[in-house]
Order: structure tokens, then C-alpha cells, then sequence
């Protein structure tokens, strides 16, 4: 009983202190695009944990709108955004992360789901309310693997 | 996403999923190989859309040829059962449905004028208020949920003796409260995922959501048969659905915003024929 309670004490230490070091969604500040040019976590991203986020459908689920040949493992890849291939070639760091954590400062009205935003649509379900959809060690993650998708 | 980028990943759809798996829109829905029942329509007055089509056009060929015979449609297990509970006498009053409508033919065209206003209730009334009105006013009976199996099974008896004929929802008049209500909901963001349904349904039909085709989101087929849930689902569940999957708290069933939904969604399909009991993945 004391083991379980110290290790779960020292969990909450861990990502509370974690979290000290990241951007809160309401403090991320954009550049006139829409862009993003500072990290928003004290962690490099890694793009392994970053591709698994991207997969998953619980979490980036970004293989519903686009298609991506470096994934091409997955079956199904939807085609309602453009595809991936390539996306490093064509877009800077600092806006491909503004384009994860609140893609309609990049793109007006767009489907695309802001992913790190502190306001969240009406009528969000309670298991998701106040949360992003992905933390922001994981816009990172995405982000470190975003940029390995460079043109051949 | 513009025109030339829509035409892009056609192309590439084509490429990537063998033209044969998808249907188009060219494939024609004939059932039990003598009822020929047209799969698009001219768009309504006032529709941002060209034309309308039925979601049967976007479902895989396997899925489409199940709805191509009664005999294979696994709607009609339950059309069958509903049939039994025509005649069956339940309540107070010692009546079933039979006692005061005889034949279920006698509602052939209800199911497109479906939801309407009920001037005697002063309420927007779908084909679920109606029965549970004889159920519970005329037959002294319980009222069935809305979305259980007793109720779309009846829902489905009915709006099969309405098969083929176009919806025509009347959109004026007592339901103009409704239909601006039904508007502004298939137009407004919602949930995590802060998404309308018009961004899925307007936008983007036609286009893959990962294993999704996506259709224009029309009713004329419903309640539908599901092969996920193996069994009828509701107008109102799959609203549900489609909140619950952008994360947002869906409205209740039967209540007057889907009801309001309801109406202005079958409004965009006025013109199609209704395929009610459909088969979908
Ligand atoms: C529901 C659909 C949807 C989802 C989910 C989605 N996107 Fe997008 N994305 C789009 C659309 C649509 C565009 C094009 C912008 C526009 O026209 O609205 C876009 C554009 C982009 C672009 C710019 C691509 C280019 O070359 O122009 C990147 C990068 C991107 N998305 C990354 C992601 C990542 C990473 C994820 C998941 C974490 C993701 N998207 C999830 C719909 C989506
Ligand atoms: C994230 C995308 C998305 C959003 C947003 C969405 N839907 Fe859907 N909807 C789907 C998918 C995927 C299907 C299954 C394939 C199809 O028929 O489009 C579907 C199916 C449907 C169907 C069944 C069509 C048929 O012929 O069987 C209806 C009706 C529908 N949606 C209505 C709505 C309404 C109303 C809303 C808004 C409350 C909505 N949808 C929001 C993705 C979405």
C-alpha cells in the first residue's frame, strides 16, 4: 500500500515538473502565418514516438486526411488534405508546427483539427474537455517526424 | 480544398484503390431485379450542392449488392419481426396497429413528408412521435426508445412502402423555426475535433476519410441496416454517431435539435428516393 502511494507520488512529481518546462496552449505565440519558430517543450521530439503519435487513431490520426508513403505499412490513408510526401521540402520548421498545434492560422476555415489549442469546439465531451488533442511533447514528436518526410 | 486539388486526388483514388472496389455514380440501384430506384437527383432549390446523391453510391460494390435483394438485405429480419407486431395487441385498450390502420400499405408516401408539423401537438413530429403517440394515446402502451429495436424495426415496415418515391419535406411555413435551427447545427463546429458536418458531408464527399468513403451524409435510406452493429440504426443514432466520432456530446434522441437536424438534412435530400431499409457498412 505505502510502495503504490510513494510510486505514484513520485509519477505526478515527474510530469509536474515536465510540464513546468512546456508552452501552455493559451501562451504559444504565432508568427504573422501562422507559424510557430520555438519549441514548445525543454525535450528534443523524437521522430519514432512522433510517427507512432501520427498513426494513431486515438491521437493524430493524421493518416485519415493524408496520404503518406513513409507509412505506407498502415492500410487506408484518407485523401481529404493534401499528401504528405515530401511536406519537410516544402515547409519550414517553424511552420509545420504552427500548422499541428493550430492549423487555421496557417490555413482559414481549413477541417484540419488544431491539435494543441486551449479552446476546444461547443459541446465537447467531458472526457475531452480543457484537454489538447495531442500534448505538447507529442506536437514535438509529430513535428521531429514531419521533418524526415523530405523530398527524394 | 480547390477544384484542381479535388481533381488531384480523384486521380489519385483511382490509382490507389482498384476503380473497381468504389462504386460510382454510374452504377444503378436496382432491387429484387425489378425495382430500378434512382441513386442522384437535381439538387433542391436553394442546395449548395450540384445534385443530391444517395449513400448508397459511395459504398463498396459488396456492401451495394446487399441492398440489391430482400432476400439479402438483413433489414428485412427485422422488417419481418415488425410485421408480427403489426397485428400484435398490446396496452389498456386491447388494440394493436391493425385495429385502426388495417394495412401498412395505407402509409405508402409517409416516409417523405417525414418530419413534418403536427398542427394538433404545435411540434415538429418525425415518424417515432407518431407512434408513440398511437402507442401510448390510442393503444393505452408503453412508449418505445427511440432507437431501440422495436422502433426501427416499425420505422423501417413503414418507410419501405415509400420505396422508391423522392422525399419532399415541406420546408416553409410552422417548420421555418426548425429548419433554421437545422441549419445553423449542420453548420456549426463541434467537439475536440471542432468540425461541422458540413465539413464532411458538403465539402469532402467523394473523398476517403481513412476507410471511409464520404457521402453527402443524406437520409433517404434510413433507418439503415449497419454491417459494424448488425442491426437497424436510426435516423437519430447516426447523428450520434458522427458527434461522438469528433468527440462532441451528442444531442439527445428525439429531441428538437436532431429533430430540427433531421428535418434540415432530409430537406438537402428532397428529390431522392427513399431506399429506407439500406444497407451500409
Ligand atoms: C480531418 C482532416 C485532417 C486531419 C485529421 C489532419 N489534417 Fe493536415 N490538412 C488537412 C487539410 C484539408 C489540409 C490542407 C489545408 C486546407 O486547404 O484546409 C491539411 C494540411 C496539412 C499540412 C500542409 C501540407 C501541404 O503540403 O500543404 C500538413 C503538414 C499537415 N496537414 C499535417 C497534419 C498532421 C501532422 C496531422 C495529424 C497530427 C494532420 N495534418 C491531420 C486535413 C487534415
Ligand atoms: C469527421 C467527418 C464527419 C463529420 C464531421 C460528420 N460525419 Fe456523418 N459520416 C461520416 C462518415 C465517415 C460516414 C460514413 C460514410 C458516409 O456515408 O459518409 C458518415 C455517415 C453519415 C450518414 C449516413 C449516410 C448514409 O447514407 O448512410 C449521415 C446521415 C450523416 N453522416 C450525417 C451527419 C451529420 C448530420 C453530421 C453533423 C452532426 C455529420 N454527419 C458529421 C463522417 C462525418
Amino acid at each position: 500500500m505505502r510502495r503504490i502511494s510513494f510510486a505514484a507520488l513520485s509519477t505526478v512529481l515527474i510530469s509536474t515538473s515536465a510540464f513546468a518546462a512546456e508552452v501552455a496552449p493559451g501562451d504559444v505565440s504565432f508568427d504573422e502565418n501562422g507559424g510557430v519558430s520555438a519549441s514548445i517543450t525543454s525535450v528534443a521530439g523524437d521522430p519514432v514516438a512522433g510517427k507512432a503519435a501520427f498513426i494513431n487513431r486515438k491521437q493524430g490520426n493524421c493518416l485519415a486526411c493524408h496520404i503518406n508513403d513513409d507509412a505506407s505499412g498502415q492500410s487506408f490513408h484518407g485523401e481529404v488534405g493534401p499528401s504528405l510526401n515530401g511536406a519537410a521540402s516544402r515547409w519550414e520548421e517553424a511552420q509545420l508546427r504552427g500548422i499541428i498545434v493550430n492549423s487555421k492560422l496557417t490555413f482559414e476555415g481549413t477541417i484540419m483539427p488544431s491539435f494543441y489549442r486551449a479552446t476546444n469546439g461547443a459541446r465537447t465531451m467531458e472526457k475531452f474537455a480543457g484537454k489538447t488533442i495531442l500534448t505538447a511533447q507529442q506536437v514535438e514528436d509529430v513535428l521531429a517526424y514531419l521533418k524526415t518526410l523530405k523530398e527524394e | 480544398m480547390n477544384t484542381l486539388n479535388k481533381t488531384l486526388t480523384c486521380t489519385v483514388a483511382a490509382l490507389t484503390f482498384a476503380t473497381a472496389l468504389y462504386a460510382s455514380e454510374t452504377d444503378v440501384l436496382v432491387i429484387n431485379e425489378e425495382i430500378t430506384i434512382p441513386t442522384s437527383a437535381p439538387a433542391p432549390e436553394g442546395s449548395p450542392l450540384d445534385k443530391v446523391i444517395s449513400g448508397w453510391s459511395f459504398r463498396k460494390h459488396e456492401t451495394q449488392a446487399l441492398q440489391m435483394d430482400d432476400f439479402d438485405n438483413p433489414s428485412f429480419i427485422f422488417v419481418d419481426k415488425a410485421s408480427d407486431q403489426w397485428t400484435k395487441v398490446e396496452g389498456t385498450e386491447g388494440k394493436s396497429c391493425a385495429s385502426c390502420h388495417e394495412d401498412v400499405e395505407a402509409f405508402k408516401g409517409l416516409r417523405t413528408v417525414l418530419p413534418r408539423w403536427n398542427e394538433a401537438k404545435s411540434e415538429l413530429y418525425s415518424m417515432e412521435n407518431y407512434i408513440n403517440d398511437c402507442r401510448t394515446e390510442r393503444m393505452g402502451a408503453e412508449p418505445w426508445k427511440w432507437s431501440k429495436g422495436k422502433m426501427t424495426a416499425m420505422t423501417a415496415l413503414i418507410s419501405l412502402q415509400s420505396r422508391g418515391l423522392p422525399m419532399s419535406v415541406k420546408t416553409d411555413g410552422p417548420v421555418e423555426p426548425a429548419m433554421k435551427l437545422g441549419k445553423e447545427l449542420y453548420y456549426t463546429r463541434v467537439g475536440q475535433l471542432d468540425m461541422a458536418c458540413s465539413n464532411c458531408h458538403e465539402d469532402n464527399y467523394g473523398v476517403m476519410i481513412r476507410a471511409d468513403h464520404l457521402s453527402q451524409g443524406q437520409i433517404n435510406g434510413f433507418p439503415t441496416y449497419r454491417l459494424k452493429n448488425s442491426k437497424l440504426n436510426s435516423t437519430h443514432a447516426r447523428f450520434k454517431g458522427c458527434m461522438k466520432n469528433i468527440r462532441a456530446k451528442p444531442f439527445g434522441q428525439g429531441s428538437a435539435e436532431f429533430k430540427a437536424l433531421e428535418l434540415y438534412v432530409a430537406s438537402r435530400g428532397n428529390g431522392l428516393s427513399v431506399e429506407s431499409p439500406a444497407v451500409r457498412n
